[in-house]
């Protein structure tokens, strides 16, 4: 019997998503799932090094209040944890450095990169060099997307495949970097996992809806250079059986189980084979 | 100390919010700018360290990528006015407050009183403009009013090192808390008058009965024990008019009511609730016996019915349509994130599962001058629309279900109707799930937010008309994030039986809430002096009826007190023992352990004297209308399509997130290209089974003016019509009746009030006939009855409306269907009889006709279809299925067509067996109880088997092409075009809302 595969779904503070991250986790075959409070990291009584997969849902934390995720952010920094004298950044680092997987998604996507946890390539790994923010049209938008996901990529989230379909759900979704120096960069390590697509091209756009928040190079989605840390804007966990399509009624022939599931049970695999 | 952050974006990035300023200033004002850009802006008032302060700006206030941060340095720059809008003092600031949050982490020190944080908003205006039109934009726009205030500066004026000079709107008040004693031995007219300058809203026989209840010697003897004196304090007056209001007490549904008919029959109805609303339910649930699905009806926050062996269902409309005329964005946020709280805190608390959202406006393109006080219906759409917005996705509650309906009345007061549902464990810690009691002893926990000014007179404001002094502190602003933080909590609590009941504090805050918890044990003792303040200077009647929000009250267990309070504050959520519930039969409340309540139970809650009512029916006479038809009936499509009650809401409802919780199937919209209207949500909320929940509406004021009785019973039948489309069983429902009417109350200046009550009346008997047919029990609603605006001699007064929501079961979610048609060569039928009925409808309202009946409901035929529809569904044979409501078989047709991607060739004459109508009527006619469904065509007979002797019409097959033709009389064409100018037609109106 090998060991229990263990994953931790981050919430509180906004969050909203938790359940449907851990019922993914659960699909895609970890063993132990919890559902922990952030709250509950503070007061030390868990720990993220305990885990194989960290799981930061969407949300809004803090109800992006300061721009989304920046108190949240601002939270894993500074604030004290009970009996210690280091950060949950600190916590956080040490599991990727450890070989530990991390994913955020929407907010929590927002948030990683925020932490300057994506794409990490600053010689000060800590430096926030890219930016999710509103997207173009200004408003929050709910609509089903077409990703294009790069082969080359290091993301071990996404390894064998090729396109997904998922829905975005956001208001502060355009991808931004700091300079074309480091979107070049972002591209030439091949750390831009998923781009928005066109669904019959399908290559990479920026024509509305199908990029549907205006991100720069269509950047859905991006890993740091292990391919451990993958945060995107889409909702995997929205689409993990038939009935989560949007048009299940009248497409025929879609597989019981939906795209999203993917991405955790590839997860799930690589820590079977490479972390355990 | 005294700090000021600025954080502007950099030069090169576009700022969304300055440019959607700029195109709305263009639209209201014709003000057209060169460009307008934004500044947030943050006063910090605390003991902290340049250094600190520095830190701060870059770290959580800025994002670097895009933004730069200043301290005490002005950022703006190439404007020529500025407008700085900031709230007024003690305004929920709910920005100021995470900030606040952000320093401490960083700082490691928690704020000390009076210490805070303040937000403001700079836009910086560049064109020419001049002052005058900057105030204009400035308290016509960009601020509203009531909650904020502004600095105007010009581009000369602008101290370019210095900037704006720090604002603190820090609330400051130095009053004594004290206790005003009120003398009621006065004349009638001082009695009306104490009530009108208190915001009391009481009548004169209300203050009566006050006095005598003092008065009797019984309860003088009683109040000399508790120290008080003979006369009321002002904490006990507040007190028994929030209990005592329109809106917590439904005295109008609880009226004796003498009811004259158009024959002058007369008859008396000894309260509408209780005959109607009720008798209809207890009707049903006799007929149903062993299938009721009722668990808990009338008598929680929100109505509970059973889903399965594990879980129960929750559901709960309220309206918030007075705050949401003074404030839209905060008016409606308030108004999601309050319904919540009531689903929430039903039986021992439930889990939120969905929202569902209906507004009611007047046209956005209105364009006439506006009376004094009224916002422009666009600003409150956008308002109401973004309060929502924010309020439903930050609790991540899925808003699966709505509409919006447009009527020029509208204006006078706009409808907010947010409505959430819950899933709730069958059974909590060994007890029903549903069921709560507080016991003698529990202790009475208050958490969540803190009490402010804010609200004061919510419930009483609400109860009246909206006039020139309406109060500034009615308005509240909703914080989704504390109360999901609280809620997160709450379930953990639930789970380990740490309380005993829970309710929600709305409408009359602490007043009502323990108060109606105590009627389970009989009595309470109350230290108000304990509440946990926002800011000092709050009087004690203050404290006592501030509807400051995101607060819940408890019964706790001595026993679990501690644990409780541990559990509270380790999650980051406030909780304050305030007292404690006893059978004393005392409403008792203490400041500083001096008594300032002390009323008895019973005569708080049942001394209200019932109001006696007058109502009078006069059918509005109606000719038939008589017009020649167009040949060409293309172009009379086109136009109803684009009709602001028919034409596509995508821009709003995508705005809305409707998908998290993974638990929507069938979503608000669906076909082709995700792009057609769906006729009711279905959700699959459990992994483990594939058991679904339907939901769905129904609201028609537009009948109103013509019957209240066909308004309401074709409410009822379009809320059964689209959940029974998508699959709902019409075996498993329950409906939800939510009245918003104008003021039904006969006086000098509402010189129609009796008719007003009589159409009250006649909405009730036709709930209470729809329902006991359809065999759908009520479990919850509400009513608002003062929907009038009265300023100076104008009077506008919103058309009757009952917004009828319905909650129910799919047993396995695979067999919904939608209204889309799926492919090519499918049969396409109308179920249900067509009838020259168009009177209110959306044909003659096109044509300007006032003209013709409104539809009847047969209800009896309509569940036979509603049967058969359902064992079609179960037999897999629907392949999609359609409402027929606003604009008819044609709107249907056509939003079929265009939301499967396929063309359609349609034959009217195959509808000979109707009586002979008018290919115009045939198409546009908005009868009750239809549907069009497309069938494959090996189904096509047996489908025809199973509808017996229903009306089923086979109108014609779904097309290869993208064509849309319609013949008729003659083999006439009526309609000829295709299904892309129909949906451009359709999504035009609002695409750029």
């Amino acid at each position: 019997m090998s060991r229990p595969i263990r994953a931790v779904v981050i919430t509180g503070n906004g969050v909203n998503c938790e359940k449907e991250m851990a019922l993914a986790c659960r699909l895609g075959g970890a063993d132990e799932i919890d559902i922990v409070h952030i709250a509950e990291l503070l007061a030390g009584r868990v720990r993220l090094g305990d885990y194989h997969l960290i799981n930061f849902p969407g949300g809004f934390l803090d109800g992006d209040d300061l721009g989304s995720a920046k108190a949240g952010v601002n939270r894993l920094l500074y604030a004290p944890v009970a009996g210690r004298n280091d950060h949950l950044i600190d916590q956080l680092r040490a599991a990727i450095a450890d070989g530990k997987l991390v994913i955020g998604v929407c907010n929590g996507f927002q948030l990683l990169l925020k932490a300057g946890l994506l794409p990490a390539l600053a010689p000060d790994k800590a430096r926030q060099t890219v930016t999710l923010t509103h997207n173009e049209g200004g408003r929050f938008e709910d609509r089903w997307c077409w990703l294009q996901v790069d082969p080359e990529s290091p993301c071990v989230f996404t390894r064998g495949l090729e396109r997904l379909y998922l829905p975005v759900r956001h208001g502060e979704g355009k991808f931004v970097a700091e300079s074309a120096a480091e979107l070049a960069r972002i591209e030439e390590k091949r750390l831009g996992v998923l781009k928005y697509c066109h669904p019959e091209t399908p290559l990479p756009t920026m024509d509305y809806p199908w990029n549907p928040n205006g991100s720069q190079g269509a950047v859905a989605g991006i890993c740091d250079e292990s391919g451990r840390v993958f945060g995107l804007m889409p909702h995997p966990e929205a689409y993990l059986f038939r009935t989560h399509h949007p048009r299940w009624t009248r497409e025929p022939g879609l597989p019981e189980e939906g795209m999203g599931l993917w991405l955790f049970r590839n997860a799930i695999d690589y820590i079977r084979s490479d972390l355990l | 100390m005294i700090w000021r952050i600025e954080v502007a974006l950099k030069e090169e990035v576009r700022d969304a919010r300055g440019d959607r300023v700029q195109r709305e200033l263009a639209h209201h004002f014709g003000v057209v700018t060169e460009r307008v850009r934004t500044i947030d802006v943050y006063t910090v008032e605390a003991d902290l360290s340049r250094e600190t302060i520095e830190r701060v700006a870059i770290g959580p206030c800025c994002d670097p990528v895009i933004q730069n941060a200043a301290v005490n340095l002005p950022l703006a720059r190439d404007f020529d006015i500025l407008v700085e809008v900031g709230y007024r003092p003690g305004v929920t600031d709910n920005v100021g407050r995470t900030a606040r949050e952000a320093i401490e982490d960083l700082s490691g020190r928690r704020f000390t009183a009076g210490e805070g944080v303040y937000t403001a908003v700079q836009y910086l205006l560049q064109g020419e403009i001049t002052r005058e039109q900057a105030a204009e934009i400035a308290y016509g726009y960009l601020a509203n009013e009531l909650i904020q205030s502004c600095r105007i500066v010009t581009r000369g004026d602008f101290d370019r090192h210095q900037g704006l000079a720090p604002l603190v709107p820090k609330v400051t008040s130095s009053a004594e808390p004290k206790v005003t004693e009120i003398d009621l031995d006065v004349s009638d007219e001082e009695l009306v008058d104490i009530s009108r300058k208190n915001m009391l809203a009481l009548s004169l026989e209300e203050m009566k009965t006050i006095r005598a209840y003092i008065g009797r010697p019984e309860v003088r003897r009683a109040r000399r024990q508790a120290r008080l004196g003979e006369r009321l304090t002002d904490a006990e007056l507040e007190a028994l008019a929030q209990t005592w209001s329109e809106h917590c007490k439904h005295k109008i549904f609880a009226a004796r009511i003498d009811y004259t008919d158009e024959q002058g029959n007369s008859r008396v109805i000894d309260s509408l609730f209780k005959t109607y609303v009720v008798g209809a339910t207890e009707e049903v649930r006799r007929r149903k016996g062993q299938e009721d699905i009722c668990l808990s009806v009338f008598k929680d926050n929100a109505g509970v019915i059973r889903f399965n062996q594990d879980w129960n269902l929750v559901f709960k409309v309220e309206t918030h349509n007075s705050p949401s005329a003074l404030d839209p964005y905060g008016g409606a946020l308030t108004g999601i994130v309050g319904v919540n709280r009531d689903a929430f805190g039903t039986g021992q608390g439930a889990d939120l599962l969905f929202n569902t959202d209906v507004f009611c406006f007047a046209s956005p393109f209105h364009d006439a001058p506006l009376p004094p006080r009224l916002l422009h219906p666009r600003r409150i759409f956008e308002g109401v629309v973004t309060g929502v917005e924010h309020g439903g996705n930050k609790s991540g509650v899925p808003t699966v279900n709505g509409s919006i309906v447009f009527h020029p009345r509208f204006l006078g007061k706009p409808l907010v109707y947010c409505g959430t549902g819950a899933l709730m464990p069958a059974v909590v810690n060994g007890r029903a799930g549903y069921e709560k009691k507080a016991r003698v002893g529990d202790r009475i926990v208050m958490t969540g937010g803190r009490i402010g000014k804010d609200g004061i007179h919510g419930a009483t404001f609400s109860s009246e008309e909206l006039h020139e002094g309406s109060p500034v502190t009615a308005v509240q602003i909703g914080d989704p994030i504390t109360q999901k933080r609280m809620f997160d909590f709450l379930l953990v609590a639930r789970d380990r039986g740490l309380y005993h009941s829970i309710t929600d504090n709305g409408a009359g805050g602490l007043s009502s809430s323990v108060g109606e918890m105590a009627e389970d044990t009989g009595g309470f003792v109350l230290h108000l002096d304990r509440c946990p303040l926002k800011y000092s200077g709050l009087q004690p009647w203050e404290i006592l009826i501030s509807e400051a929000q995101e607060r819940m009250t408890l019964a706790v267990p001595p026993d679990k007190l501690a644990e409780f309070l541990a559990l509270a504050a380790d999650m980051g959520v406030e909780a304050t023992d305030l007292g404690e519930f006893t059978d004393s039969g005392y409403y008792h409340c203490l400041y500083k352990s001096r008594t300032v309540t002390y009323l008895e139970m019973d005569f708080l809650h049942q001394g209200v004297p019932q109001l006696q009512l007058e109502a009078r029916w006069q059918p509005p006479r109606r000719e038939e209308a008589d017009f020649p038809m167009e040949e060409d009936l293309t172009g009379a499509l086109c136009a109803l399509l684009g009709r602001l009650n028919i034409c596509s809401k995508e821009s709003v409802v995508r705005r809305y997130d409707h998908e998290v919780k993974a638990a929507t199937v069938v979503k608000p919209m669906l076909g082709a290209q995700d792009d057609g209207p769906s006729d009711a949500a279905v959700l699959r909320p459990l992994a483990e089974t594939f058991e679904g929940v339907v939901v769905a509406h129904g609201i028609c004021p537009k009948y109103s003016d013509l019957d209240a009785y066909a308004m309401m019973a074709n409410a009822v039948d379009e809320a059964l019509r689209n959940y029974v489309a998508v699959g709902g069983d019409i075996d498993h429902v329950a409906g939800l009746d939510n009245f918003c009417w104008c003021d039904p109350v006969q006086s000098e200046r509402n010189p129609d009030g009796c008719y007003k009550l009589a159409q009250l009346v006649r909405a009730n008997e036709a709930l209470y006939h729809c329902c006991t047919v359809y065999e759908v029990p009520l479990i919850s609603g509400k009513d608002s009855m003062k929907n009038d605006y009265q300023i100076g001699a104008t009077r506008i007064s919103i058309p009757p409306t009952v917004l009828f929501s319905v909650i129910g079961k799919i047993s396995d979610v695979r067999r919904a269907v939608t209204m889309d048609v799926k492919r090519p060569g499918d049969q396409i039928a109308l179920l249900g009889r067509t009838r020259r009925e168009l009177g209110g409808s959306e044909y003659y309202d096109f044509l300007g006709l006032a003209a013709g009946v409104p539809p009847q409901v047969d209800a009896a035929y309509g569940r036979r279809l509603f049967k058969v529809l359902n064992e079609a569904q179960r037999q897999s044979l629907l392949v999609s299925c359609h409402d027929l409501s606003d604009g008819g078989l044609a709107v249907a047709l056509a939003e079929s067509a265009f939301a499967g991607g396929h063309g359609m060739a349609i034959d009217l004459t195959a509808m000979g067996g109707n009586e002979p109508l008018r290919d115009d009527e045939l198409l546009f006619s908005e009868s009750a109880g239809r549907f069009l469904v497309t069938v494959r065509k090996q189904d096509r007979q047996d489908f025809q088997t199973l509808c017996g002797d229903l009306d089923l019409y086979w109108l014609g097959e779904v097309t290869d092409d993208r064509d849309f033709r319609i013949s008729g009389s003659g083999g006439k064409l009526r309609v000829t075009t295709d299904i892309d100018t129909l949906k451009q037609a359709w999504q035009a109106p609002l695409k750029d809302m």
